[in-house]
């Protein structure tokens, strides 16, 4: 199954899905480029769209959003468990 | 939008257009809520506000509360006012009514403890504002445009689509408003906390820009003495929940509602803006206090998104609510005006814009929103200091 996920800015490594995604779904961006999931990720959350190292920037609106908290792989649902905004 | 956006208003004293033509009944103090209410009851056709203010405070809290008392019965759709007191407060029905004087709106006092109790109280200013309405029927309607129009911007209960829907087509909706020459208000410093960098490119001068970095910097060091690093995060449960992880996220979704207009100015709190198009307003991000702001500003409607769901609206003040997704439109159908969830199924931004753009006219020619079909009016002032 393809679930559409919004991303709003080309340098964006976040995007938001419009639906419940289940592991293994394919999440497709309205570009076309498509990121498997490797977990369930709620509606309205972001998906990681390329692995994202601990410490580098999370980016969404084109702008910097937060730090990964830990290494995150393409695919992964990005939340408070492994995204933070940090002085 | 199809047609020109004129409607016929009611013009004040000082100039101002109103797009309602209300009579307030108003307590200046939390102790004299029972009497307003119970003068609401009798007369359903007033705007009643009760609030839990006006006395018990410090000196700058207590301006800020004089402040916005005042600018609500000034705001230009506030045809006239009656002011109930109880008599030993500080804010008095007769400070706020010296305060607007030179404002030509009637304006009548009622205080408690000299009418006798609070049956007598609400017998005055029963009759009071029954005469009130009566001349406001008289009032002849006068042409307003855009122009003539202050808007406030509001989100509430926010989720992860709300920057990607209703926030961007309000932001729409706000740069034809002000192509038009109207006013919009851009409030809500904590939903700028991390978001300076996109908003400072827009501030019309170092001046505006450096105001405007004063205020958010100012916002976010509180944040942090209050909460700590819990500051990073500083949002309600509700918009974690729906997938809103920072509150750098939270606020680059909340600025797309300025639209791409230059900033013109920084105003405080309840401040009147001096400039034409897009302003800045430091208010705290709840959306209460917020409203009161922008009321108290001259705010004629408030375009409000929403992507929890909220049923708030403000007294005098149409609250125009748009959801940011379609289930929530189909799950509180009676307290959403608009759906711009209608933008994940393919409509653009700008088509949602002008949709935003042609119910603000509706509104301002007369319909009724939601909030005000629901008799939702809810009134809270910002407050710094703590409470003695």
């Amino acid at each position: 199954m393809a679930v559409l996920a919004i991303r709003v800015h080309i340098r964006d490594n976040v995007a938001v899905v419009a639906a419940d995604v289940q592991a293994d779904d394919v999440v497709r961006l309205d570009d076309g480029s498509e990121v498997q999931a490797v977990e369930a990720i709620p509606r309205g959350s972001k998906v990681a769209l390329g692995p994202i190292a601990c410490g580098e920037a999370v980016i969404r609106y084109g702008e910097e959003i937060g730090r990964a908290t830990k290494d995150i792989a393409a695919g992964e649902y990005v939340h408070t468990h492994n995204l933070a905004r940090e002085r | 939008m199809s047609e020109e956006f004129v409607f016929q208003g009611w013009r004040r004293a000082d100039g101002r257009i109103g797009i309602r033509n209300h009579c307030l009944v108003l307590a200046t103090v939390a102790c004299a809520a029972g009497v307003v209410r119970e003068v609401w009851r009798r007369l359903p056709n007033v705007v009643a506000v009760e609030h839990a203010h006006g006395c018990g405070r410090g000196g700058p809290d207590l301006g800020l509360q004089i402040k916005t008392l005042a600018g609500l019965v000034q705001n230009p759709n506030v045809g006239a006012a009656v002011l109930v007191g109880l008599g030993c407060e500080v804010v008095s029905a007769a400070l706020l009514k010296g305060t607007l004087a030179r404002s030509g709106k009637p304006v009548e006092t009622v205080v408690i403890q000299e009418a006798g109790g609070s049956r007598k109280a609400a017998d005055q200013a029963e009759a009071m504002a029954r005469r009130l309405l009566d001349e406001l029927e008289e009032l002849p309607r006068q042409r307003g445009t855009a122009a003539d129009l202050t808007v406030g911007l509001e989100c509430g209960g926010s989720d992860t689509f709300s920057g990607l829907t209703a926030n961007p087509a309000v932001g729409k909706a706000a740069d034809r408003l002000v192509e038009l020459g109207g006013t919009v208000i851009l409030a809500e410093t904590t939903e700028m906390i991390g978001a300076l960098g996109p908003l400072l490119k827009s501030a019309e001068s170092e001046e505006v820009a450096a105001k405007l970095k004063a205020k958010v910097e100012r916002q976010e060091a509180r944040a942090r003495e209050t909460l700590g690093p819990l500051a990073d995060a500083v949002m309600a449960p509700g918009n974690v929940e729906s997938g809103l992880t920072t509150i750098a996220e939270k606020s680059l979704g909340c600025i797309t509602k300025g639209g791409s207009s230059p900033i013109r100015e920084v105003v405080d709190y309840g401040d009147r803006p001096g400039r034409k198009g897009l302003v800045v307003m430091d208010t705290p991000g709840y959306d209460i206090e917020s409203l009161a702001g922008m009321a108290a500003a001259g705010a004629q409607a408030i375009l409000f998104t929403t992507g929890r769901g909220t049923p708030v609206g403000f007294p005098a003040v149409p609250v125009i609510k748009i959801s940011s997704n379609s289930q929530l439109f189909e799950a509180m159908p009676d307290d959403i005006d608009l759906d711009a969830g209608s933008i994940l199924a393919g409509k653009s931004i700008s088509e949602v814009g002008e949709q935003i753009l042609d119910l603000l006219l509706r509104v301002a020619r007369g319909e009724k929103t939601r909030a005000e079909i629901n008799g939702q009016a809810v009134f809270a002032i910002a407050q710094g200091g703590p409470a003695f």
